[in-house]
């Protein structure tokens, strides 16, 4: 029986407080650190859990720390990834907002481990309740010797510092990210140097997401092993899913990595509205390429996506259904992108521009034959020809929406409207 | 704390100040409504950094306002779990009941319309951003509600405007 650990306070009332965390065992895992590891063993200790960073990309956590030069020198910084800008996601909002200290402890053992004295958390600008959550939260840990000097009676010393976004997607993009807390506008920057070298204030930076560090003081408490034991062993753990659009049961679920997306959309969010049956469903935010209903019994992990030619990317499983237009989905989601391209590189910039001009005229019974070949060469155009994976996720998505539902972009052409209006 | 008090306080946090600037531009909209360009000086001159470093910023982050906007900016998300929600019909409704645009703001200065990239309660589809707080599961009635309570809070607002209490009360 899976048994929920990252949700376990969210529906606990004043699940946000110190004394309601403290209740469910709250900092046991950062005094267990600090009183009988060395920052070495919880390196190694979350290497051997195989924890993947959950923002997207899922690279290995403890590999990652691991990159950290240990020689003394310049300060060592760990940043948060709570920027959240990914259509369809909204699991680290509810862990900031319901069970702050969750992450407040996840940022201490992972400070203690790389060896850093000073974090900052990239909260988006919008979330204003979790941005408040959070510092009244730091506080409260400050005042109560889990933050500051002399941590919990070691000589271990570090602060956590908010800093609020502007609205910005890119600033999810981690040397974005690194810039915008650099005062600078965020465009992301060409690597190497990676950030583990030198990243914020060109000193060595871990940039981990939020529900990736929720998930540290639970492998320390109950060891690598309990970790690697839910789900695929090399894509392991408890993991959040984002679930909404035309579903019964939109919600957060917290469910073990590798579940089938049948599963999750059929059996937890309850399946489709009455009367309609599902589509499609885009499995990791709008940056991850639509799967076809045909194909939901993928596993929810990211290499079972990855094979399918999609990937696990933020979990923010967006269900469509069967009275919906894929031309629209596929216009409104090149639209995001253009809109929030940081303007750096001229094929997604530029790319994303004509895409979008294409996409609309075809939504709107205007398109012309050869609109959908002029599209795949855009997206062959954009496709690995930028700093960051901005105009990939572009690029890919809209290949598989030609790919699985080409016969719709086919009938807007040649019956010049949208067969759904 | 005055804002030049707040911003300190800011700076502090950071071994640069001109990281402080996207918290400066925030606490001098929160004051100033808006940034126009002597309040961008101000914020340059106080963190003592370029002031070609506070232009670029405003302009390129989407939640800083050189224009002044209306006193309830009604932030409706349009992304794709909220318009497969609905959203495109809510706008409808809130550019007729409001009569004006997308973009635009209503001849008293009330209310401002915007649609915004998604705001991560997709659980409340569709939803919409007013100020500090999140509105979601919404439908017209739902949104009828909302403008009601906007339009008394200004009311009681303009009623202080007109006469603010007297520094003995």
């Amino acid at each position: 029986m899976f048994e929920p650990v990252l949700l376990r306070n969210v529906d606990v009332p004043d699940g946000h407080l110190l004394s309601t965390y403290q209740v469910g065992g709250g900092y046991q895992a950062l005094t267990k650190a600090l009183g009988e590891y060395t920052p070495d063993e919880i390196v190694e200790l979350v290497k051997e859990s195989n924890l993947r960073g959950r923002g997207g990309a899922g690279f290995p956590t403890g590999m990652k720390w691991s990159f950290v030069p240990k020689a003394a020198g310049k300060p060592k910084y760990l940043c948060c990834n709570a920027d959240e800008g990914e259509p369809g996601t909204f699991k680290d909002r509810i862990i900031m907002e319901r069970d702050p200290h969750q992450l407040i402890e996840g940022l201490a053992v992972s400070a203690y481990a790389i060896g850093a004295e000073t974090a900052y958390v990239y909260i988006r600008g919008e979330y204003v309740t979790a941005i408040r959550r959070m510092e009244q939260a730091i506080a409260q840990a400050h005042e109560n010797g889990y933050l500051g000097t002399g941590i919990l009676g070691s000589n271990f010393k570090f602060m956590v510092h908010i800093h609020r976004g502007a609205g910005a997607y890119i600033c999810g993009e981690e040397t974005a990210m690194l810039e915008s807390l650099e005062g600078k506008r965020a465009q992301p920057r060409l690597k190497p140097p990676f950030p583990a070298v030198a990243g914020l204030y060109a000193s060595p930076t871990v940039i981990n997401n939020v529900e990736t560090l929720a998930c540290v003081p639970h492998i320390v408490m109950r060891g690598s092993a309990w970790f690697r034991g839910i789900g695929p062993d090399r894509s392991p753990g408890p993991k959040l899913y984002c679930v909404s659009g035309q579903v019964r049961k939109p919600g957060l679920y917290e469910l073990p990595m590798g579940i089938s997306l049948r599963e999750l959309v059929e059996e937890y969010a309850g399946g489709p509205l009455p009367g309609r049956k599902v589509k499609a469903v885009i499995p990791g935010g709008v940056s991850a390429p639509v799967i076809p209903e045909s194909d939901l019994e993928v596993g929810m992990d990211f290499d079972s996506l990855a094979a399918a030619g999609s990937m696990l990317g933020s979990a923010g499983v967006v269900v469509i259904d069967d009275s919906t237009c894929m031309v629209k989905i596929a216009t409104r989601i090149i639209e995001f992108f253009h809109h929030e391209s940081c303007g750096k590189c001229t094929p997604c910039r530029e790319g994303l521009n004509w895409t979008v001009k294409v996409l609309r005229r075809i939504e709107a019974g205007e398109g012309e034959t050869g609109d959908l070949e002029q599209l795949e060469m855009l997206c062959k155009g954009i496709f690995g020809n930028t700093f960051c994976a901005l105009g990939d996720g572009a690029a890919m998505g809209l290949r598989a929406a030609l790919k699985h539902f080409r016969e719709e972009f086919v009938a807007h052409i040649e019956e010049r409207r949208c067969p759904f209006h | 704390m005055t804002m030049r008090e707040e911003i300190e306080a800011a700076a502090a946090r950071y071994p640069d100040r001109r990281s402080a600037i996207m918290p400066a531009l925030m606490i001098a909209q929160k004051e100033h409504g808006h940034l126009p360009g002597p309040v961008l000086e101000d914020v340059a001159e106080i963190l003592g950094v370029e002031r070609v470093w506070v232009y670029e910023l405003v302009t390129f982050y989407t939640l800083f306002h050189t224009e002044p906007i209306g006193r309830f900016h009604l932030q409706l998300c349009d992304n794709v779990s909220c318009m497969l929600c609905g959203s495109e019909a809510l706008l409808k409704h809130l550019e007729t009941t409001l009569r004006i645009k997308k973009g635009e703001t209503t001849a008293d200065g009330v209310f401002t319309l915007s649609t915004v990239e998604c705001l991560g309660a997709c659980e409340m589809a569709p939803v919409m951003q007013v100020g500090d707080d999140y509105h979601g599961n919404l439908d017209n009635a739902r949104l009828d509600a909302l403008l009601e309570s906007f339009r008394a809070a200004e009311r009681v607002a303009s009623v202080e405007r007109a006469h603010p209490p007297s520094p003995g009360e």
